[in-house]
């Protein structure tokens, strides 16, 4: 994948495309060889590994009280961006929504500054409207860091918006799809 | 001074209370009974068993004989704790983790203590060695059964959560320190609460015995603080190197964390 590049992946559930990203985050046992430029997925310690490549799951999950304690630098750009007011820091974490959790869960992943990133269906609880604005923010944020990322979508309209290549994963193999524009 | 003779049909009479409270808890319908009874029968059976093997013991007094007797007291000690976990690590490590934190607290503790503090000659004299490790074993053994418990509980409960935080490029140590830390506290607060309630709240059971046996209140307190700093001792290093290795053991070289090593329930 070249840097930038945002490759899609589709499939029925249950076909593993949640798998292959936790392989490639390496948080599963698994057979095939990921690199991250010339560096080797095992050459690394696990915890350095995904610091670079960091995934960001469709189920997030807090352990301080407030939001803002999980970030590791504030991101006000990014909460203006996605429509959060300035003091979202100080919100409680268990009062916030399923489409509020996804969206903060994308800030907090960022904030950590991830080489490369494995979106898992990350628009998946949010109305058309938000969907839109978050697809935006985040392709303006891949073009800009040169990240290149996986993005498990099953929607066809946000695959044609935001993919550079498209993969379907089809029993055991995965088969490249046609963009159609 | 000497101990009052207690005979057999004195302890009978004391049987009797029991037998009335089983028989009260059948009336009731409390379904107790039957567990009730085998349980005294099982105290009376094993402590009869128990001072016999202690007679023994003590008129033999040899150190192959005590180690053999410590260890088998280990052993039992360290299939305890395994029965007394929801989910344990397969392939004999929730087993070998616990006997192995027995033993490098429990253990060397209790040799401690003989060697430098008590100081008995032969310092394994089995009249002090014997009880020393057995009421050290038993509290090692209820603080490392919690803690461990309360880890693997806590892993299979939260384990969205762990993996969130591994997501992030914490490390192991960072994504599970919550866990441990709780693991660790919940191994520790038996002794902590009977240590701060010791005296006010109840007579220690070893101090009791001591007066009730003729020694001076006085003595038999130095012995009380003695065993409660040593099993405060033993129960904390115990749990600590328990709940160290088998939180590492829950990860694997690439921080992955591995439930697949954790049985699925009681009955797996």
């Amino acid at each position: 994948m070249a840097p930038g590049e945002i490759v899609c992946l589709s499939g029925p559930s249950g076909s593993g495309k949640s798998r292959l990203l936790r392989a490639v985050a390496d948080l599963e046992p698994h057979g095939g060889t990921v690199q991250l430029g010339d560096r080797e997925q095992d050459s690394v310690a696990g915890h350095h590994w995904r610091q670079s490549v960091m995934m960001v799951p469709a189920e997030t999950a807090w352990w301080f009280d407030s939001f803002g304690e999980h970030l590791s630098k504030p991101m006000p750009d990014a909460l203006g961006a996605l429509g959060f007011p300035e003091d979202t820091g100080n919100w409680a974490v268990s009062r916030l929504s399923s489409g509020e959790k996804q969206r903060l869960a994308l800030i907090r992943a960022l904030s950590r500054e991830p080489q490369a990133l494995l979106l898992d269906e990350p628009t998946a609880n949010l109305d058309d409207d938000t969907s839109l604005k978050v697809e935006r923010w985040l392709q303006a944020y891949i073009r800009q860091h040169q990240c290149p990322v996986l993005w498990v979508a099953h929607r066809e309209d946000q695959i044609r918006r935001v993919a550079s290549r498209h993969f379907r994963i089809d029993g055991a193999g995965l088969r490249e799809q046609e963009l159609r524009q | 001074m000497n101990v009052i003779e207690l005979s057999w049909w004195q302890l009978g009479l004391a049987a009797t209370l029991v037998l009335a409270l089983a028989a009260c808890t059948q009336l009731a319908r409390l379904g107790l009974g039957k567990s009730l009874l085998v349980a005294a029968a099982r105290t009376a059976i094993q402590l009869t068993l128990v001072g016999l093997v202690l007679e023994t013991l003590f008129s033999v007094g040899s150190l192959p004989w005590v180690a053999l007797m410590g260890v088998a007291m280990l052993l039992l000690a360290g299939r305890e704790v395994m029965a007394r976990q929801q989910h344990r690590l397969r392939g004999g490590w929730s087993f070998t983790i616990g006997t192995a934190a027995m033993f490098v607290s429990a253990f060397s503790v209790t040799v401690l203590t003989l060697t430098t503090i008590i100081g008995p000659t032969p310092w394994y004299t089995p009249q002090y060695a014997i009880p020393l490790l057995g009421m050290l074993l038993g509290n090692t053994m209820t603080g490392v059964a919690l803690a461990l418990d309360r880890l693997t509980e806590g892993v299979w409960r939260q384990r969205q959560l762990v993996e969130n935080r591994l997501m992030l490029g914490q490390t192991w140590v960072e994504a599970c320190g919550d866990i441990r830390r709780d693991a660790m506290r919940s191994g520790l607060m038996p002794i902590i609460n009977a240590m701060a309630a010791a005296g006010i709240v109840s007579l220690p059971g070893m101090m009791t015995g001591q007066i009730l046996s003729g020694t001076a209140p006085a003595l038999a307190v130095k012995y009380q603080i003695l065993i409660m700093f040593t099993i405060a001792a033993g129960t904390g290093f115990g749990t600590f190197v328990a709940v160290s290795v088998a939180s590492r053991r829950l990860f694997d070289r690439r921080e992955r964390l591995r439930l697949d090593r954790l049985t699925g329930s009681a009955g797996d």
